[in-house]
């Protein structure tokens, strides 16, 4: 039992920090940092230049572009790619609809769709909430009624994350009613959202900005290669999915690297004051924060090591979901604290790029703060709100 | 990065565990709990015999080279089994000062005895006036001949009742709350001037109130160098904070695992208690609670082991954490086992006191976030 990284995974380390420091296009990291949204450009651009050093894929099997590398590694990498405040590949192709492609998909399915998701050249979004199914997915009613060698897809999917961006979504539909389970009705399905019948409408979220949107399918034809595996196993197929969207939206390493960008910032004075940081209280939480976050970060690299030794991400990633969501927003509210009255001004035409960083009200991005606070809460909501999660480790851990 | 365990500490791991579920009955340690004795000495003699209080001193003081890895096994099973056996006052608290600053000689002497089980020692740590802070003492020692003269009062020295031997932090120089001028002197329990008022804890260890008056002992009773006992006083209570962590590591797990074990078997309404969704969710907190403690149990264990210069902070770390959320842990045990949960009768009683007091030893939650916060 040991915490030191080998020779070899310090080399790594160096080599990661290195690709960050040297490849991550400086007008990029310029904007990122200065919390100015990027563009669909900017992120496909960033992504290339993730694909072309070979790291844009990182859990794919070797076979279809993966890394091979070792939980350690990844790691590091999460680490190195939160350090460089460099945005991750968005999630929706590489994490989220490729491993069910990969997995339960066709050869064809495999050789159509992997390639231009691992390059970024097509973008894809998600089609699992509805109005009427937030926590209780399996309500859903976007229907596939099969003719002849189509589906005709109709209904409504919401919360579709930069749908506006989006080239292909992936959907659960019901393509059948007559089951004695509903979660058997259930398939899942690969749809170009140009096809005629799509639309897209902006949600606008409580922050002020277009992240969401909702989707609609009128009479949407849509082949029935285009399904994923077998009729009516959809549900399975998503479950699973969700679980590695779980692993992934704990979000370690951004934490880590958003408490050191906090500690700095309450650690300096602000216009002659007495920096916040003296301020026990608020030393107090800090350090609370800074504690159950390298716990959740051990708790992690636990979850690695058992996947390494060849066990799936199971129930128990939703454990990294909940304390990983709680630990952002508590951090965002700390944010908040910090920025004091600066968390006020609401003026969004400061974070565009042409906008002065030093002409800004406000220290940096100090008015953001409450702009992400308000935004952030979603993430306890999203991906299976906190509390199903606990239901889920109710039922699948402690067998209640 | 290696969360895996060697196959000696493995068997190490299991031959506690085996001793607990076969020999270390509920019933049992409450035989010994409710008895005038502080701990069973055939217990005792057991764990010597199984090398188990050998195991965590060196080879060359007849020892078995345990590191913090061993100490964390072993402290969980003693926490699963609630045992009130005096291995953190003996093993790692007298033990520790004794190994680190005793001499060959003085160690042929006492320390020889606590490896094989045979003496018993206690570590007096805790002033009335200090509170948390060990380096904050008031007993003082002063030369007078050839011979030391030390006054004072100390506090929750636990197995102090039983010790034959006292370990003693006392003042020589500097103001109370220096950390120069703090000598170690070990002095024997039967010395006059000692006198010694035993109790037990809430927690049923053994304990006691001990003032010295003009109590005078030879030079060869100072431990190390004269005023430089603090850091050997401060490696010693690390390594006993870690070892209570790693026994409240087992007990929260205990703890949760028999609540959600009453949860499934208590019926009322018609249904078992655990299909209420009120109490799933605080069981989930719980488990949640229980897995982030033994991360950062095994991380302070990982950086202890590998002497790096954070292991002292990641321990406070670890108690912190410990004190927030096993105390969560285990009143959500004692709630949701309802009524049941406060009686004498039942082991979830006597693990939530123990909880209690493993809070309060060596600094509660507060005291040890004031120091990750650089605030004490």
């Amino acid at each position: 039992m040991h915490v030191n990284l080998t020779d070899d995974e310090r080399a790594f380390e160096q080599e990661v920090r290195a690709f960050f420091r040297d490849q991550y296009p400086a007008d990029i990291r310029a904007k990122h940092n200065a919390g100015v949204p990027l563009t669909r450009d900017d992120y496909i651009r960033w992504q290339k230049v993730l694909f072309k050093q070979g790291w844009a894929a990182i859990n794919w099997p070797v076979e279809h572009g993966g890394t091979g590398w070792t939980p350690v590694q990844k790691y590091i990498f999460a680490n190195e790619i939160a350090n460089a405040n460099a945005p991750d590949m968005v999630p929706f192709g590489v994490k989220m609809v490729a491993p069910i492609i990969y997995t339960f998909g066709t050869e064809e399915q495999k050789q159509r769709f992997l390639p231009d998701i691992i390059e970024s050249n097509v973008w894809w979004c998600q089609g699992y909430s509805e109005p009427g199914s937030g926590s209780d997915l399996a309500s859903l009613k976007t229907r596939a009624d099969r003719a002849g060698d189509h589906y005709v897809i109709n209904g409504t999917k919401t919360w579709t994350t930069l749908g506006h961006f989006a080239d292909w979504i992936f959907c659960l539909v019901r393509t059948s009613s007559d089951v004695a389970r509903r979660q058997e009705g259930i398939s899942f399905i690969l749809i170009d959202m140009n096809t005629p019948g799509v639309s897209v409408r902006p949600i606008i979220t409580i922050e002020g900005e277009r992240e969401v949107n909702e989707v609609h399918f009128e009479n949407v034809e849509v082949p029935v290669e285009n399904l994923v595996g077998e009729e009516g196993k959809g549900w399975t197929y998503g479950k699973i999915l969700l679980q590695h969207e779980r692993t992934n939206i704990a979000g370690v390493a951004r934490s880590k690297y958003r408490l050191n960008k906090l500690r700095e910032k309450v650690s300096q004075s602000v216009h002659g004051g007495t920096p916040l940081i003296e301020d026990r209280n608020f030393a107090r939480k800090l350090a609370s924060v800074a504690v159950e976050l390298t716990a959740l970060e051990f708790t992690e690299l636990r979850t690695l090591a058992a996947v390494a030794v060849g066990k799936a991400p199971g129930p128990e990633s939703s454990i990294l979901k909940i304390k990983g969501t709680e630990l952002q927003q508590e951090l965002d509210t700390l944010f908040v604290e910090a920025a004091g009255y600066y968390a006020l001004p609401y003026i969004p035409e400061q974070y565009v790029a042409d906008f002065a960083v030093d002409e800004r009200i406000g220290f940096g991005n100090e008015t953001r703060s409450s702009l992400i606070y308000f935004n952030n809460r979603k993430a306890s909501i999203y991906g299976g709100s906190n509390e199903i999660q606990k239901n889920i480790i109710s039922k699948h851990v402690l067998g209640l | 990065m290696d969360f895996s365990i060697t196959e000696e500490q493995s068997m190490l791991a299991d031959s506690i565990a085996r001793f607990i579920d076969n020999d270390y009955s509920f019933d049992k340690r409450m035989q010994t709990a409710e008895s005038e004795n502080a701990f069973s000495a055939e217990v005792w003699k057991n764990c010597a015999e199984l090398g188990w209080t050998a195991m965590l001193f060196e080879d060359a003081d007849g020892g078995f080279d345990g590191g913090a890895v061993e100490m964390m096994l072993m402290m969980e099973q003693f926490g699963r089994g609630l045992v009130v056996e005096p291995f953190l006052a003996n093993i790692v608290l007298a033990g520790g000062v004794l190994k680190r600053a005793a001499s060959a000689e003085q160690k042929a002497r006492w320390l020889s005895g606590i490896v094989e089980g045979s003496r018993h020692a206690a570590l007096a740590f805790a002033e009335p006036q200090a509170r948390y802070n060990f380096a904050n003492i008031a007993t003082t020692a002063r030369r007078e001949g050839d011979n030391w003269v030390l006054d004072g009062h100390k506090t929750l020295v636990l197995n102090g009742g039983e010790a034959d031997l006292l370990v003693v932090p006392a003042r020589t120089a500097g103001d109370t709350t220096s950390t120069d001028g703090i000598s170690l002197f070990a002095i024997d329990a039967a010395t006059s001037g000692v006198e010694r008022k035993a109790f037990k804890t809430v927690d049923a260890h053994g304990a006691a109130e001990i003032s010295l008056r003009n109590v005078s002992v030879s030079n060869d009773a100072l431990l190390g160098d004269e005023g430089a006992g603090y850091s050997v006083l401060a490696e010693t209570i690390a390594d006993a904070t870690l070892a209570v962590c790693a026994e409240a590591v087992g007990i929260m797990r205990t703890m949760h695992d028999k609540t959600v074990e009453y949860a499934k078997q208590r019926v009322q309404f018609g249904v078992p208690i655990g299909s209420f969704q009120a109490l799933q969710h605080r069981m989930v907190d719980s488990l949640m609670a229980c897995e982030q403690a033994r991360s950062m149990l095994l991380r302070a264990v990982m950086l202890r082991d590998a002497d790096s210069a954070d292991a002292a902070t990641a321990i406070s770390e670890l108690k912190f954490l410990i004190g927030t959320s096993g105390r969560k842990v285990a009143q959500e045990s004692v709630q949701i086992h309802g009524g049941m949960g406060v009686t004498w009768e039942l082991d979830i009683a006597h693990y939530f006191k123990r909880m209690t007091a493993i809070d309060i030893l060596f600094g509660d939650s507060d005291f040890q976030l004031d120091r990750v916060a650089g605030l004490n």
